[in-house]
């Protein structure tokens, strides 16, 4: 879970977290004492109305770049892709 | 002294600032004139850091305001500086970060509440015009008020743009306001409020003037208690504080009845699937290329994030990745993130079926006053999560609510929770300031 998650564990954080979230996801378990035959999920909690602006070109006027210490001709630098 | 040593002072004793501004400016009149404003630290500020509590965001200086921010600003507030929080709203006690974290100002041996803690504490204790942006996902709001003995405002999902909000759970996260009065944070609330091209999630209903509710009459408002409020857990002295609320509704003409929300013990369960899930895919975003903390580019794609993410997150945050993650895992999914949707909408009807018959809830916020730091090191996780158990059902279902402080117990501050219908912040300022204790 933690590699899906992109996450380096500890051996000492992985004992941890395991014993923590047996713990957890068996409290959750509470819910299968509801019954939700038919019933929707809510992604959200209200319904959302469609609202349509304007289509016209904008530019944002900051510097998008501003706050990476990767960069290179305009562009992120990102790590080697393998 | 200054406001701005003010700032300070409050900060050196109380810790309740990650950020003080380095001077004050505000542009003219409007309704915010003369006021000053702290914004929670995961409420962008232009030229301020911001964090959002965590170590992932170390560094980060937004190069624009929140939408929020900016309806302040032009309302004629100063922006006073970024307040302490829990690592991207991830606690109820505002330990979970490593950056400041605030003392209770009634005891400082105890916790202002979380995640806005440093909101709270700032709005306590400023002795000078101040206003609070603070921001809930699942009780961030009304926590802190509750423990710090002050006003805070949560409005409906979508009653305010979330445009520039270092977001948490994207159909959970609602900014709001704090104030030392009811009408203090109502003004603050219909500033905030309203249409935003840059948030296509923001309700299109006009926006009143929440200020002029405050103090109108409550009589003939009907006031439902929802007896499952009042249960197991529940501290004795907070509920009697509460009910002494209760009675002054009653006291000013209110019709007060008991109600029952079934579906609030499975709240909790739902609440933290859901916003662990979307926690977890809304904190893909930080792989330290972009903004915050970067390491030097050593390594493939998945060993630069990894190690980035390794050290940029804390221990909470780590523990809601990972349990979103496997949330909505393949084999997983139905059991946990739709089962929990579903359930979800159980406590949305229970809330829709509820206000066909009153107007406004009331209960206590916390089941106890706030704790003492060394009680709460003692807690495991899920005992954390334990304590937002009046909390997370209006914030899982989106309805608008406000903590008043309505009395003492063990010598600490007792809020008393108002919830009202969706849209029914009218309603809701109006029955907190009948409500008050003054």
């Amino acid at each position: 879970m933690a590699e899906a998650a992109r996450l380096n564990l500890t051996d000492e954080e992985l004992e941890r977290y395991q014993k923590q979230l047996k713990v957890i996801l068996e409290a959750f378990r509470m819910l299968d004492e509801v019954d939700t035959e038919g019933v929707e999920p809510s992604f959200h909690p209200i319904e959302l109305e469609d609202v349509l602006r304007d289509d016209e070109p904008s530019r944002w006027s900051w510097d998008p770049l501003a706050n990476s210490m990767h960069k290179e001709d305009g562009y992120f630098r990102g790590p080697r892709i393998q | 002294m200054s406001m701005l040593e003010q700032a300070h002072r409050i900060n050196q004793r109380y810790r309740a600032f990650n950020h003080v501004a380095e001077s004050l400016e505000a542009e003219g009149g409007g309704r915010l004139a003369g006021f000053h404003v702290s914004v929670k630290d995961n409420v962008c500020v232009k030229g301020m850091p911001s964090t959002a509590g965590s170590k992932v965001l170390e560094g980060y200086t937004p190069p624009f305001d929140a939408t929020v921010v900016a309806k302040c600003r032009l309302e004629g507030a100063a922006i006073l500086g970024k307040t302490a929080q829990d690592e991207f709203g991830f606690g109820t006690f505002n330990v979970n970060t490593p950056y400041s974290i605030p003392l209770n100002p009634h005891d400082t041996g105890r916790s202002p509440g979380g995640s806005s803690g440093g909101a709270a504490v700032v709005t306590a204790v400023a002795d000078f015009p101040h206003l609070a942006i603070a921001e809930s996902t699942g009780g961030s709001i009304s926590c802190p008020a509750s423990f710090c003995g002050v006003v805070g405002v949560t409005p409906t999902y979508g009653r305010t743009s979330r445009w520039g909000l270092i977001d948490y759970a994207n159909s959970l996260d609602k900014i709001g306001c704090m104030g030392k009065t009811v009408r203090d944070a109502a003004l603050l609330l219909s500033v905030i409020s309203g249409p935003d091209r840059y948030d296509s999630t923001v309700l299109h209903a006009p926006v009143e003037d929440y200020g002029a509710q405050a103090g109108e009459p409550v009589e003939g408002l009907r006031v439902g208690v929802p007896k499952e409020y009042f249960g197991e857990g529940v501290d004795q002295g907070v509920s009697d504080v509460v009910w002494g609320g209760v009675k002054r509704l009653e006291d000013q003409g209110a019709e007060v009845r008991e109600v029952s929300l079934p579906f609030t013990r499975y709240s909790l369960s739902s609440y933290y699937i859901i916003a662990m899930a979307e926690a977890s895919t809304n904190l893909a975003k930080y792989c330290g290329l972009r903004y915050g903390l970067q390491l030097p580019l050593v390594g493939s794609f998945d060993e630069y994030f990894s190690a980035v993410r390794s050290v940029g997150f804390g221990d909470e945050a780590k523990r809601r990745i990972i349990l979103g993650t496997y949330a909505r895992m393949a084999g997983y999914r139905d059991a946990y993130y739709l089962k929990a949707l579903k359930v979800r909408t159980r406590v949305i009807e229970d809330f829709r079926r509820v206000y066909r018959d009153v107007d406004v809830l009331a209960a206590p916020t916390m089941p106890v006053v706030a704790p003492r730091f060394d009680e709460i090191a003692d807690m495991e996780p899920i005992q954390h999560y334990m304590m937002d158990i009046l909390t997370v059902a209006p914030n899982l279902a989106g309805v608008p609510m406000v903590s008043v402080p309505c009395g003492e117990s063990h010598g600490m501050p007792v809020g008393l929770h108002i919830m009202a219908d969706y849209l029914g912040e009218g309603d809701m300022i109006r029955a907190a300031t009948a409500a008050e204790a003054s």
